[in-house]
């Protein structure tokens, strides 16, 4: 995206040139959708449910080629632990953002399934997790089992929140960077 | 592991993220109140096969490559801990606290005994 302010899809944006006369007026009604009727929700869509598996695909590759590169040590995946943690903060800083940006339809949507549900959501794991995790505890290491997964899911939290920050913090300032640049104007 | 091998893994997690946008969509229509319950229902079910296949592959009634691939990869791309982390937070900003500590440390504990329940009953074959 060359300037974030603006949205093409968007038909309020006094930026945006002659609409399309391809798509409807409606951003939030997939242009198929306008010829055949009823809109389908999102999740029963193909194309969105194909955005979803491709990001999805990305992220799994991304997680199990750092998996690999980094083993586990002594039954503890330390290589899982930063994967869900750096996913966590950066799910956080994408939706923040996205949020902030406008209502989620659009090209804000599929980003949002594209990068959120799809290469975050398979990116991280819950299934390693637990299971890593019962299997630490019947081996007999409770002690790490139980601080790999709590700290996992507290960790997670911070990251997450720290993440929300962040983009808080980067829309606040781009906000006051515009209005600088609006005075001098 | 061969490329090949890899790249059906990968292709197994975009299979699993879109089945995690479909049950959970379906089970949003469906749901009410604040708790995410579809991403829990995700993460409980997937943490207990993941641990089913695991315990299966421990005892040979599986071959490895299944462990990955459905494990590693289908049931990686299906459960998600971004998403549970981002709802927690969530919970916790709108003062949920009860609901977020159910969310975050509750589902923790049942994913963890369902994986547990499924490894030993994987064991049992």
């Amino acid at each position: 995206m060359i300037h974030p302010e603006r949205d093409p899809a968007d038909p309020a944006d006094p930026m945006d040139g002659e609409p399309d006369p391809a798509l409807p007026i409606d951003p939030d009604v997939d242009a198929d959708e306008s010829v055949s009727g009823a809109p389908r929700p999102v999740h029963l869509r193909p194309s969105t449910l194909a955005v979803v598996f491709a990001g999805g695909a990305v992220g799994t590759a991304a997680r199990e080629a750092l998996s690999l590169a980094f083993p586990p040590v002594d039954g503890v995946p330390y290589a899982i632990l930063v994967i869900n943690v750096v996913g966590a903060f950066l799910l956080g800083v994408l939706l923040e953002a996205l949020v902030r940006r406008g209502p989620d339809h659009g090209r804000r949507r599929t980003l949002r399934l594209l990068l959120g549900t799809g290469v975050l959501g398979g990116f991280t794991t819950y299934s390693a997790l637990a299971a890593d995790t019962a299997a630490l505890l019947g081996s007999g290491a409770a002690p790490a089992g139980i601080l790999y997964a709590l700290g996992t899911v507290l960790i997670g939290a911070v990251a997450t929140w720290a993440g929300i920050a962040v983009a808080a913090a980067a829309h606040r300032a781009a906000r006051a960077a515009d209005r600088t640049a609006g005075d001098e104007a | 592991m061969t490329p090949l091998a890899f790249l059906v893994l990968a292709l197994a997690g975009g299979l699993g993220a879109a089945c995690r946008l479909l049950l959970d969509g379906v089970v949003r229509s469906r749901a009410r109140g604040a708790l995410p319950i579809g991403t829990i229902l995700i993460n409980l079910s997937g943490s207990f096969l993941l641990g089913l296949i695991a315990g299966l592959t421990a005892a040979a009634a599986l071959p490895e490559e299944v462990h990955l691939v459905v494990g590693a990869g289908f049931l990686g791309g299906y459960t998600t801990f971004s998403t549970a982390s981002f709802e927690t937070v969530r919970l916790l900003q709108e003062r949920r606290r009860l609901l977020a500590a159910l969310n975050g440390l509750g589902v923790l504990v049942a994913a963890t005994a369902l994986a547990g329940a499924g490894l030993w009953l994987g064991s049992l074959v």
